[in-house]
């Protein structure tokens, strides 16, 4: 049980450490642009302890910069296709019929392009930067919450006290919104968890393809990427962003595990 | 099972059409002018009208499409603005590498998982269980953008038991293979082990132990032969995930693939390459999944007549 609770409690602090960061960062008074030329290559030390990069800038700065991008883009994409994919698959299993079944089949066809591979391909046609980078993963990301949103409401849809609302006159919208969807929150949460998660790869994966956040901004697959090229000279240029990435993908991950355990017990 | 059948090629049908029309249209997300940005800024006049006439691009969108689906069943995807190859013959060099990639990160993660699954589950809650079940969560949070740097990092530059790139021979395809094949491990021996946890409650299992059958028959024969079907499954879902993954690991590899081929195109702005790509790799997915699904129907009838 310490185990457990110890695993929990280092989760958390990543957690909370990433998004401290990624919102205040920007007090810290960082340089991450900055270029010193004496600087290149410098291995980690005491007073820099992850060392300088290719043009002399300081990683550990860019190491917080990055967090921020990673922070921003995997809240903004989870939260709109959380939000858009929820609404879509409510309505399908509540409306029914044709409706239904066409929503159904283009999750269906959403989810035949496999991984990121749709999320590579917009990305490269709309052309890098973070928006789009936005765009690409939330045209991704909405079908899991569809999906699961689809299936939740069709198991509860016909339950005693949402067809008595119904019966009262209730609007439809005061019904999903005030009945439905409380009840269908917990997976959703619990996605949303493991939504980040794959956001924050996905974002890291993009930019190291070149597809994703453009120069100087810092991201972490930018920042492996550049490593990539002096890993024999500097490998603490791969192997911090990296490791930064681990760390937050391990934690948002296992936070997630814990969340699912959690909810699991109270619903048996 | 006739019934079984058509409906799953059904929907695998409306699949297909749905990604085909999808990939028709990536081509008109192109901000701005297409032509303009396959060709740059500086082109000539008569070079975009050119270009623009070849891509059909100078005709009505519903036009287009009909022509696009019509060359589609003649097997052609239009010639490749970079190296004005045929598309189909640069894909038919490539995919040879990427399936020869996937099996073999598809054969290491199950030799990985199976053992490790299987362990965790007969010792459930031991050392055992529990660094396996680490071992997973590790594997899933790993990004292979990283792995695959620091296992060349490692195996390539420091011990230099492995060329760093390119596809020379079996040493070659080993860290790619494992690079790409560690996330579908840690997936895998997640679910071997649930499967296997699920399966050891039954009746029969009790009845197989009761009869005095030795422990590792009991737990090979029946509970892994019984759990294997719902592993089968998920394990063709995966592979969606596998071939998306390839495209990253064969740039960080070098492999020359067709995931490699994506990403060259999408630089070099060869859009039409970049669709048949996508359409390629997918409709590989769709396939995979189609015929795995009429597998477990086929081998289990509780499947086929619940439909």
């Amino acid at each position: 049980m310490r185990h457990r609770s110890s695993s929990l409690i280092f989760s958390s602090m990543v957690i909370l450490l990433w998004c401290g960061l990624a919102l205040f960062g920007s007090f810290l008074n960082l340089s991450p642009d900055q270029i010193k030329l004496e600087q290149i290559l410098t291995p980690p030390s005491y007073h820099e302890w992850f060392g300088y990069d290719d043009l002399g800038r300081s990683i550990s700065d860019r190491l917080i910069t990055g967090a921020k991008t990673s922070f921003f883009v995997s809240v903004w994409v989870v939260l709109l296709s959380s939000i858009v994919g929820t609404i879509i698959g409510i309505i399908a299993a509540w409306r029914g019929g044709w409706l239904d079944l066409i929503i159904v089949r283009i999750i269906d066809i959403f989810l035949a392009f496999p991984g990121i591979l749709l999320a590579i391909a917009l990305a490269g046609i709309l052309g890098p930067g973070i928006n789009n980078i936005i765009i690409a993963l939330t045209v991704v990301g909405w079908v899991g919450f569809a999906r699961l949103a689809r299936a939740q409401t069709l198991s509860i849809k016909n339950r005693e006290h949402i067809q008595a609302a119904q019966a009262l006159g209730t609007t439809t919208r005061r019904t999903l919104l005030r009945h439905v969807l409380p009840l269908i929150m917990a997976p959703l949460i619990i996605e949303a968890t493991f939504g980040i998660a794959s956001v924050v790869i996905a974002e890291a994966g993009l930019s190291f393809l070149g597809l994703g956040i453009q120069p100087p901004t810092a991201s972490w697959g930018t920042m492996i990427r550049d490593g990539t090229r002096y890993m024999l000279v500097a490998p603490h240029m791969v192997i911090a962003p990296g490791l930064a990435l681990c760390l937050v993908v391990l934690s948002v991950n296992m936070l997630g595990d814990k969340l699912r355990d959690k909810m699991d017990i109270k619903e048996s | 099972m006739i019934r079984f059948l058509l409906i799953r090629l059904g929907s695998a049908l409306v699949v297909t059409t749905g990604v085909v029309c999808i990939v028709f249209f990536l081509l008109h997300l192109i901000p701005g002018d297409p032509v303009e940005v396959m060709l740059g800024e500086s082109a000539q006049p008569a070079d975009r009208e050119a270009l623009r006439h070849e891509l059909g691009l100078d005709q009505p969108v519903l036009k287009q499409f009909q022509t696009y689906l019509s060359d589609l069943t003649h097997l052609d995807l239009g010639k490749s603005l970079h190296s004005k190859r045929q598309i189909t013959a640069i894909l038919f060099e490539r995919l040879p590498y990427t399936f020869m990639l996937a099996i073999t990160a598809l054969l290491f993660a199950i030799l990985i998982a199976f053992p490790l699954g299987l362990l965790s589950a007969i010792r459930k809650e031991s050392l055992i269980d529990r660094s396996a079940m680490g071992f997973a969560m590790l594997g899933v949070s790993i990004p292979n953008f990283w792995m695959g740097p620091i296992l060349i990092l490692i195996f390539s530059l420091w011990l230099g038991w492995f060329p760093v790139s390119g596809s020379d021979g079996f040493s070659s395809i080993i860290l790619p293979a494992l690079t790409l094949g560690t996330a579908l491990a840690a997936i895998l021996s997640r679910m071997v082990r649930s499967a296997v946890l699920e399966v050891l409650n039954e009746d029969f299992i009790r009845t197989a132990r009761a009869k005095g059958m030795t422990e590792w028959r009991v737990i090979l024969k029946h509970a892994l032969g019984n759990a294997t079907l719902p592993i089968i499954t998920v394990l063709g879902l995966q592979l969606g995930a596998l071939l998306g993954g390839a495209v990253i690991t064969e740039t960080i590899f070098a492999w020359p693939g067709i995931g490699q081929l994506t990403i060259e195109a999408i630089q070099q702005r060869d859009y039409p390459v970049v669709q048949a790509c996508v359409l390629v790799i997918s409709l590989t997915y769709v396939l995979v999944n189609t015929m795995t699904d009429m597998a477990y129907g086929w081998l289990d009838p509780r499947v086929r007549l619940s439909e």
